[in-house]
């Protein structure tokens, strides 16, 4: 009955439509195995409550798995819950009414004083109304080196990025790749961005992300981010990996130094059974800037005609964001809950750095939720190229960087 | 889709234009109400309205009320990616179209030569064609992987330094890709041509043969004239492949390293759906059109131009 009282806003809610059982089909692109686990909490605390959770599990990343959704939904097929990165992705689908407006389960919870960082709220609210019910925060800002790979080279792991830099003439010496990197569109892009944060600093970030400010994407400060993705890219040359948890391998197996990935990269190393601090190092924001950026997941409702199913749908919305679930999802995941006032005890060195800096407030906004994913798609193009082709010059890809982001809306 | 729509319009005009009165054989026409209706409503009226939304700046959702002129297409045509994609095309349609026919008629003209075993051969050379191109570009991304594949094999009979990994290398990519496609779709043109072969009279190669033509002459200058029709359909089958190439890069190579291998209805899918930006999707689907077209229409023109001349 601990899971009852979890629910509290749940029952206040169900309490009028009586309990009816509902089967729920929820969608998401959770497929990896500490991916898999994490969702099967969901799935048994929901089941607990009386409603049945039919897992719709899409293979593939979020870039699969998100058309299908939104063609679902789009298409009058909607499912009961799916799980979407918050931010700007359901923008239309809100607009078009499509989505069902939880503001009353969110009172009810008093989501506005338990979720921390707020923003990850403000991304669900539009108009005042709250659509989707944020379940974890994902930070892209870290890297990720190899002990093994710094003891074969003979030199000491590197405490930030100018000394990671340094390091890698030791590193191609002795025979490894100094960065992994896989070359997938997404992953290019998500580098550029830790990159950018780390070099550039949290005011030029956001005054290019949020304010959408062309001049200062072209201007000099820009172009030291830029010739340092340059410098990272050259690094990169001898990776030719494509996924990101293969890049995460040669790390793991030190035949690379380091990987700039999210948190996510993190179950990699507890499957590999190596601990941080021994076998890895985890540098938020690089070393330079410990900031960490608070995207993350949400929970989307699909507006359904039956009563009975809404009913049980904010039930769920409740459920995911209780602090039994949220701390049992997100022990499974690896990733950081999206509540301040739960005991993290057992999470581990990496996690527990990230838990500081979300407490100290050094976080910024995440990609998806300032830029739309016209925009994203374009930088995502565009650092892909970079990333891969040694010709195309630092200067160029700056030019149409600040070009991309005169045009964003 | 802009293929389907395409071939749709042609065969609405198709089965519009044969029949000489318009009560003639009415039992058919009433069957064909349902096709015609498709056709006009599916087809052409898609077409219509995707064409139109290009016009838009429709993001998630259709907006037909957010007119925005040629900037879709202003902003299509200065984007690197689908240029490369164009240029990607381009050079996969042209080998794609002289290969696929070139080696299909050769190994049709082989099989004709009424060797032993032809059923066995014939199998062989079709059962590509019976994958998909999914896992058509799946075996060939292993085949041509460096570690696993025909490099590393070379390299164990001894030849250490033979090097041979298109995937990976950005100028030569799209002959990787080739290779696939080529690999899967020759044999189908094969069966083609061979059944255009046998269409031909004996009488014809007897009269060759008295006349002491040699055989490969024969293929050239009698044989090959006399199947025009089935080069025109071979023809129209392998462009249509070429231009919706799409889930052989997505096995492959997912349109690396880079942009280096990307194909333009790569472009329109994922503008559609992963950008959520429709209306750039629509603008490169028009343009994938248009290249139908510049296709079908010189098609359209030498079928029912020679029709009427007989």
């Amino acid at each position: 009955m601990n899971l009852m009282k979890a629910t509290t806003a749940g029952i206040a809610f169900c309490a009028a439509g009586a309990v009816s059982a509902a089967e729920l089909e929820v969608t998401h692109w959770w497929t990896s195995g500490g991916e898999a686990a994490a969702v099967a909490e969901f799935a048994k605390a929901l089941d607990a409550t009386g409603h049945t959770w039919v897992d719709g599990a899409i293979a593939g990343s979020g870039g699969t798995a998100r058309p299908i959704i939104i063609s679902r939904i789009i298409g009058g097929d909607p499912m009961h819950a799916t799980q979407l990165n918050h931010g700007r992705q359901a923008e239309e689908l809100i607009e078009a009414g499509l989505l069902l407006d939880i503001t009353a389960v969110a009172e009810a919870g008093g989501w506005k004083d338990i979720i921390n960082p707020s923003s990850l709220l403000d991304s669900c609210t539009v108009d005042g109304k709250i659509y989707c019910a944020p379940v974890n925060i994902h930070s892209w800002q870290w890297i990720w080196l190899s002990h093994k790979a710094y003891e074969d080279a003979g030199v000491p792991v590197p405490s930030n990025w100018d000394e990671y830099v340094a390091s890698a003439g030791a590193l191609e010496a002795a025979g490894k790749i100094p960065l992994a990197m896989g070359q997938q569109a997404w992953q290019s892009s998500g580098a550029f961005g830790v990159i950018n944060v780390a070099v550039g600093g949290v005011e030029l970030w956001n005054k290019i992300n949020v304010q959408k400010d062309a001049e200062a994407a072209g201007g000099p400060e820009m172009a030291k981010v830029f010739e340092a993705a340059a410098a990272a890219r050259a690094m990169a040359a001898n990776s030719n990996v494509q996924d990101w948890n293969q890049a995460t391998n040669l790390v793991i197996t030190g035949q690379a130094g380091g990987q700039i990935m999210g948190d996510w990269a993190q179950g990699e190393f507890q499957v590999a059974e190596q601990v941080a601090g021994e076998d890895y190092t985890c540098l938020p924001g690089l070393g330079v800037n410990e900031v960490i950026s608070t995207g993350g997941d949400a929970f989307y409702f699909p507006k359904q005609d039956d009563a009975d199913i809404e009913a049980a749908q904010k039930e769920l919305a409740a459920l995911l964001v209780s602090p039994e679930v949220q701390v049992s999802f997100n022990l499974k995941k690896g990733s950081l809950p999206v509540r301040g006032d739960i005991d993290l005890s057992s999470a581990n060195d990496c996690m527990k750095k990230g838990l500081e800096i979300l407490a100290a407030g050094n976080i910024l906004l995440s990609g998806d939720q300032v830029l739309s994913a016209d925009t994203s798609g374009q930088i995502e193009d565009l650092m892909v190229e970079f990333w891969n082709d040694a010709s195309y010059s630092a200067a160029d890809a700056q030019a149409k960087y600040a070009e991309i982001i005169g045009d964003a809306d | 889709m802009a293929v389907t729509d395409g071939t749709g319009t042609e065969s609405a005009k198709t089965s519009a234009r044969r029949p000489n009165r318009l009560f003639k054989n009415l039992t058919a026409k009433t069957a064909s109400i349902p096709m015609i209706f498709t056709a006009l409503v599916v087809f052409i009226g898609c077409t219509g309205w995707t064409i139109y939304h290009s016009f838009t700046k429709s993001r998630l959702l259709p907006a037909p009320d957010k007119w925005v002129g040629l900037d879709q297409y202003e902003r299509l045509w200065s984007t690197r990616r689908w240029l490369v994609s164009i240029e990607n095309l381009a050079i996969y349609g042209i080998c794609s179209l002289i290969l696929s026919l070139v080696i299909g008629f050769t190994l049709a003209a082989l099989l004709d030569r009424k060797i032993r075993g032809e059923g066995i051969f014939r199998t062989i050379f079709l059962y590509p064609f019976a994958l998909s191109f999914i896992v058509t570009g799946l075996v060939w991304q292993w085949v041509l992987n460096p570690q696993f594949g025909i490099q590393s094999v070379v390299q164990r009979w001894g030849w250490e330094s033979f090097t041979f990994d298109p995937l990976n290398n950005a100028d030569i990519v799209i002959y990787g890709i080739l290779i696939a496609g080529i690999w899967q779709g020759s044999g189908f043109i094969m069966v083609i041509m061979l059944a255009g072969l046998r269409g031909i009279d004996e009488d014809i190669w007897k009269a060759t043969r008295v006349e002491g033509i040699p055989t490969w002459k024969t293929y050239i200058v009698v044989i090959i004239p006399m199947m025009r029709p089935v080069f025109v359909t071979a023809l129209v089958l392998i462009a249509a492949g070429i231009i919706k190439v799409y889930d052989l890069v997505v096995a492959q190579t997912s349109g690396g390293p880079g942009i280096a291998s990307e194909v333009p209805a790569k472009y329109v899918i994922e503008k559609m759906f992963q950008s959520q930006n429709l209306g750039q999707g629509f603008a490169a689907s028009t343009m994938m059109l248009v290249s139908v077209l510049v296709v079908l229409i010189p098609w359209a023109y030498l079928e029912f131009g020679g029709k009427r001349r007989d």
